[in-house]
């Protein structure tokens, strides 16, 4: 097509740029003048961005991203953010420090600082395995009965907070060990069924009555000593009552076979090297406000 | 990015008849110079704004005493504790239907002034029209009346025309900073604010309101003017359901006026209509119509054509009034020579407007003087929905908020109810049975109560009610709540 003369579509009267494929032209429609100018707008607002604020990657043999002369950090702000928080928090976090677990569970002021912050910090590193609200799951007790493995009072929550269970580290970590019955073949699969019925029986589901009563003496033998001799549990092991209707891992008959066969010792960290006291002292005042405090 | 067109018949444009261009819908804004008017309705519309301007501007300085550690601000609306102040009304955010029932209220009353009146809210007190007409009398003051300003326009640029749209802009800009910078005045308190503005000590989003509402009154008032009633604006559209041929409105007499056209003095009146096509009712009119037209939609009935209509009927001798506050129904008798009937003020929707505004006010006058100074709302724990203790029975927790809208502490008696056999406990308090238990508030107070209700088992899913009961005052308020239980 001739360079000197504007080739225009019959069909709509705009010009077309002269290109055509198999009959279909490309009409020229230029952007709008508004447009260009607001996308020019934003390449010079790129390059001032990259300026003042960090832009551009690592580059080989140049240390870490550059910082651009306003020296921005997001991960500098979120620190000095959350120092904020914790020097407001100060003199508050105090009085959690000088008060008794008991004065703060009863004090209207204190109580409500340490349910708000109880709240937040059990969000935060607890409802991970204990659930929103200390609803638990399997293999993570329920916290908002009154069902406790150890000790649901003030000061036994605040125990198992700082130093945890069966925590590797804390020597006064809250200990007790399970042993493998079947797993380590100190019984036999028989063994283990008829202990099966047994705590079926103790709980007072359906179970096979004969199996049961066969495994009367090997329970006292192997399991009385923490379950006590009529399986209501020991709270100094953290041996858990057989008679209720309260299982940490499952209460059908397959369920407490798998227990005894292979044992269940589950863990909890000690908190004391995480948080800080007064976070603690909150943490144990919310659980036991959750709902079972004893 | 270009736009690609088929080409189906390679042989098109020879043969057949080619399609018209199509036709451009769009209009091109034309620029309104409205003329300065004199007269009464000249003046009313100096006062209004006047008026409309000082509350704007001075409300929130004035100072409204309300006791001890509460703002003394009249007009606040106070975001930070979540409290509406209106002189002697406060308004907590549990009272927030009384902010819907003064929208209503609002609208009724427009609805209510536009079927008496017409658009007189359109044309003397909102603020598009009040900041416009002063933007007009910024820009009359550096580039002169309607003359000047044409001529200044399609002049090339010189010193004179860039320092006097300078000034008019810079000035704008001044009254737009100023317009957005008391808006914040109301959400915060005003002489605290106002110095912290200057200080950088005000907080971010008073940094951010003032500067929106700054450009917002710049262009608004500046550039946009008339098309933001006629375009933006849906009151335009909606008016046009609400007024009827029985309203006043601004009206151009075309019984008085037709036939119209120019006239010389040696001429007579037989014959003629008094419209001697002089044309000044449209050179004033801030929206840039002519009102012979009839009503229209732009018409924001700011009744400047009749103050210039009148100045020319007096200057040729003839009586005022030929555009003025009239009904339609009154034209047309009229141009049929037939008496018009009687502006008539008590008709079925002024009655029915007015009777609504009562009602309506009266149920707020009376829901604000016997308003409950408690409240309780209840929130349940959603997890766990509920346990089961070891003895059986089942519990659900609850977070009870009490609230105190009196300046003295108050003991509130919480009983809880609805279950056979339900016992309560309050955390931090020694109580664990069914009986009411009194739990102290503070002053001004929302406080929170942790409470956990429990059932013997089989009580399934069932309703309690919490009551908090003032035994001084009497006040009682009850509120309903679930309790969880297993499906049997």
């Amino acid at each position: 097509m001739a360079n000197d003369i504007r080739d225009v579509d019959d069909h709509s009267g705009v010009e077309t740029t002269g290109h055509s494929w198999d009959g279909i032209k490309e009409l020229n429609n230029p952007l709008p003048r508004w447009w260009l100018f607001v996308w020019y707008g934003t390449i010079i607002w790129a390059a001032i961005y990259m300026i003042f604020m960090p832009a551009l990657p690592a580059l080989p043999g140049l240390g870490t991203n550059t910082t651009g002369l306003r020296n921005h950090s997001d991960r500098d702000l979120v620190a000095a953010a959350v120092a904020d928080l914790k020097s407001a928090r100060v003199a508050q976090s105090a009085s959690l420090l000088e008060a008794s677990l008991e004065e703060i569970e009863t004090d209207r002021s204190l109580q409500q600082f340490a349910l708000a912050m109880g709240e937040s910090l059990f969000g935060d590193n607890c409802a991970t395995c204990h659930g929103a609200g200390g609803r638990g799951a399997v293999g993570y007790p329920m916290l908002a009965d009154d069902v406790w493995l150890w000790d649901g009072t003030l000061d036994g929550i605040e125990y198992t907070l700082r130093h945890g269970i069966r925590h590797e580290g804390d020597d006064a970590t809250r200990f007790s060990m399970m042993p493998s019955f079947g797993r380590d073949g100190l019984l036999s699969s028989d063994q283990i069924d008829g202990l099966t019925h047994y705590v079926l029986r103790g709980s007072g589901q359906p179970h096979d009555m004969e199996a049961a009563a066969n495994v009367a003496d090997l329970y006292q033998a192997q399991c009385a000593s923490c379950h006590g001799a009529n399986g209501t549990g020991d709270r100094l092991q953290g041996a858990p009552n057989l008679t209720d209707q309260e299982w940490l891992f499952g209460g059908s008959e397959a369920a407490i076979y798998n227990t005894i066969y292979n044992a269940r010792n589950s863990h909890m960290p000690a908190w004391q090297d995480r948080l800080d006291d007064a976070s603690i002292k909150a943490l144990a005042v919310y659980v036991h406000t959750l709902g079972g405090g004893e | 990015m270009g736009q690609t067109t088929l080409n189906i018949h390679p042989s098109a444009g020879q043969g057949g008849p080619t399609p018209p261009p199509p036709k451009d819908l769009y209009a091109k804004r034309l620029q309104i110079y409205p003329k300065l008017a004199h007269g009464r309705f000249r003046l009313v519309k100096w006062v209004v704004m006047a008026a409309t301007l000082a509350v704007y501007y001075l409300l929130p300085w004035l100072r409204w005493d309300r006791g001890m550690g509460i703002p003394n601000q009249a007009v606040l609306a106070d975001f930070q504790s979540e409290k509406f102040y209106f002189f002697f009304i406060e308004i907590w955010p549990q009272d927030i239907h009384f902010l819907a029932g003064l929208l209503i209220l609002a609208a009724l009353g427009l609805f209510l002034i536009t079927s008496l009146l017409g658009r007189v809210w359109c044309g003397y007190t909102c603020p598009q029209t009040v900041w416009t007409d002063l933007y007009i009398w910024v820009e009359r003051a550096f580039e002169g009346d309607r003359a000047a300003r044409m001529r200044l326009d399609h002049a090339p640029w010189s010193f004179n025309k860039a320092w006097r749209k300078l000034g008019k802009h810079t000035v704008w800009l001044v009254i737009a900073f100023w317009t957005g910078g008391v808006f914040i005045l109301y959400w915060h308190d005003a002489p605290t604010v106002a110095q912290g503005w200057f200080t950088g000590a005000a907080p971010l989003s008073a940094y951010w309101f003032a500067g929106i509402l700054t450009l917002t009154t710049y262009f608004l008032a500046g550039w946009m003017r008339e098309q933001v009633c006629t375009y933006m604006c849906p009151w335009p559209r909606i008016q046009g359901a609400l007024t009827d041929e029985h309203a006043l409105n601004v009206t151009y007499r075309y019984d008085r006026g037709e036939p119209r056209g120019p006239k010389r003095k040696s001429e007579s009146w037989d014959n003629r209509g008094d419209c001697i096509d002089c044309d000044q009712c449209v050179q004033v009119c801030p929206v840039g119509i002519d009102i012979r037209n009839g009503s229209q939609l732009e018409c924001i009935h700011c009744a400047l054509c009749i103050d210039a209509c009148d100045e020319m009927m007096t200057k040729i001798g003839r009586p005022t009034g030929l555009i003025a506050y009239d009904t339609d129904i009154a034209v047309a008798a009229r141009a049929a020579h037939q008496t018009p009937p009687k502006f008539r003020i008590l008709r079925s929707r002024i009655i029915l407007y007015t009777l609504l505004i009562a009602g309506i006010g009266g149920l707020m006058v009376w829901g604000l003087a016997t308003k409950a100074t408690i409240e309780a709302n209840v929130l349940k724990d959603r997890s766990p929905p509920y346990v089961q203790l070891s003895n059986g029975r089942i519990q659900n927790g609850y977070t009870l908020k009490l609230v105190n809208k009196v300046s003295e502490p108050r003991m509130m008696q919480v009983s809880i109810t609805g279950i056979e056999g339900l016992t309560f406990a309050v955390v931090g308090f020694e109580h664990a049975d069914d009986s009411p238990i009194d739990l102290p508030v503070e002053a001004f107070g929302v406080d929170r109560y942790r409470i956990l209700v429990s059932a013997p088992e089989g009580a399934g899913q069932r309703q309690i009610s919490i009551s908090v009961h003032d035994i001084e005052t009497g006040e009682t308020d009850t509120n309903r709540a679930s309790f969880r239980g297993p499906n049997q």
